[in-house]
């Protein structure tokens, strides 16, 4: 995939700039690859779980099965759950994007339905004594209270799927999971760093600006503690 | 249906639980660096985060400790193990034990810590009332108290570590994932199902026996309270614990 360099010399260097200047277009694609599977697999699983998330907060029956069939699919090796479902979607961006929603969902699920739990009941019933009805109070009081909640699962949710997008290198996808496969197969240290460390720059990027925007959406909470 | 029935056969043939390459062999490796690894997470993070949340400074370390560790991607944290150290001595079983080591620390340093500041300043003042000294309210009030949220790092830390084990398989080390690393090498897909299966079901049988010991430790008198119900409801407590950060 990548253009050749020398490779598997015995005294090969972490970084060689020479490389990295060459190969600048390599390493823009895999980031931006990076961030599109990040990017569509948080926000389809915001789209699922919120959903669920209420279902399985309104209704306590459901609540256990939720929570504990999103546990299981969590609690899967990523590579495992990705091999489940090659033979069925094959080695696809579908494979790996279905695998990457499957991890976010006991998180968010998770907490949408903390975060809705934590709702004083003081809260609650002040709206309704105000005459809120329920749609209502659920949209205009109750979930903007589980904002911090829900948001600290998107970031937690969105830091994962970053470091789990390498692993699907390994199914033909993979992002800067790709400069690090390519960097092993190729006994080559230079990509291989790159990527690692462009990922981690990217987790702490995302989770960055994800709290800024969960300052900008909860201007009522600033002020009070919230690291 | 002829697909599953491929993976029954590759179940049922005889030599496939024989030798190095037999499930048997492969799951005892995969469990063998997986103890390994936890063991040695446990004997460094577990007196750091006892210690910190004993003395109740450098909690913010303590907190974002599980922040950047889930940064980390456990597939580079390997490479780079195994560019760092070669496969070196005990058949390549070096790099994957350090990066699995690493990947193991944080969530028990967090939930030792978060469990230790769960200990209420009043429970211990009454302790220190009845005339325990400082060790005895540390093993006798503040432990037993803690317990539970060690034992929800501990579980974390152990269900990650044998999902990243599988990944050992791509630069050296055995264990379940050859099966894996090896079927999508060969384009052979009913031994990587075969693999897959056999490391969701280990996977999924560490997550719910820790679970039951998780129970078990509970003190008694602490069943009732909401926050341990909670981390039991919710599963994996280490991301609980960054809600709270």
């Amino acid at each position: 995939m990548l253009a050749t360099g020398v490779v598997g010399a015995v005294d090969d260097p972490w970084i060689r700039w020479d490389w990295t200047t060459r190969h600048l277009d390599v390493i823009g694609a895999a980031l931006s690859q990076h961030i599109e599977l990040t990017v569509v697999a948080v926000g389809l699983g915001v789209l699922i779980a919120l959903p669920l998330g209420l279902l399985a907060w309104r209704e306590r029956v459901l609540r256990g099965p939720v929570i504990s069939l999103t546990g299981i699919l969590y609690t899967i090796p990523s590579l495992a759950l990705f091999s489940l479902l090659i033979p069925i979607t094959g080695l696809s961006i579908l494979t790996a994007e279905i695998g990457l929603v499957s991890y976010t969902l006991l998180i968010l699920i998770r907490n949408i339905v903390t975060g809705l739990d934590a709702v004083p009941a003081e809260v609650r019933e002040a709206a309704r004594g105000m005459g809120y009805r329920p749609r209502k109070q659920l949209f205009q009081v109750e979930i903007p209270l589980a904002i911090p909640s829900i948001m600290a699962g998107i970031r937690i949710a969105t830091v994962t799927t970053i470091g789990l997008v390498t692993v699907t290198a390994l199914i033909g996808e993979g992002g800067l999971g790709s400069l690090i496969y390519d960097g092993l197969l190729r006994d080559f240290k230079t990509p291989l760093l790159i990527g690692s460390v462009l990922s981690v720059a990217l987790a702490l990027v995302a989770d960055l600006s994800l709290s800024g925007l969960q300052r900008v959406i909860t201007p009522w909470s600033r002020g009070r503690a919230t690291t | 249906m002829t697909f599953i029935g491929e993976v029954i056969q590759w179940f049922l043939n005889g030599s496939h639980w024989q030798g190095d390459g037999g499930i048997p062999h492969r799951t005892l490796e995969h469990i063998e660096l997986s103890a390994v690894s936890m063991l040695a997470a446990m004997a460094i993070a577990l007196p750091v985060g006892i210690v910190i949340g004993h003395f109740g400074r450098g909690g913010t370390l303590a907190i974002n400790i599980s922040n950047v560790g889930r940064a980390l991607p456990s597939f580079a944290l390997l490479v780079i193990a195994f560019e760092l150290f070669g496969l070196g001595a005990f058949n390549g079983a070096i790099p994957p034990f350090v990066a699995l080591v690493a990947l193991g620390i944080p969530p028990i340093v967090t939930n030792s810590y978060l469990g230790m500041r769960e200990v209420d300043a009043d429970i211990r003042e009454a302790a220190k009332g009845m005339g325990m000294r400082a060790r005895l309210v540390l093993w006798r009030v503040e432990l037993p108290i803690a317990l539970p949220f060690i034992m929800a790092g501990i579980r974390t830390s152990a269900v990650n570590i044998v999902a990243t084990a599988t990944l050992a398989a791509l630069v050296a080390w055995g264990g379940l994932g050859r099966f894996i690393v090896d079927g999508l090498g060969q384009q052979e897909y009913p031994m990587l199902y075969a693999g897959a299966i056999l490391v969701g079901l280990l996977s999924l049988i560490v997550e719910f026996s820790l679970a039951g010991v998780q129970r078990l430790v509970t003190p008694a008198g602490l069943r009732t309270s909401k926050s341990i119900q909670k981390e039991e409801a919710l599963g994996t407590s280490f991301d609980s614990a960054a809600v709270l950060a």
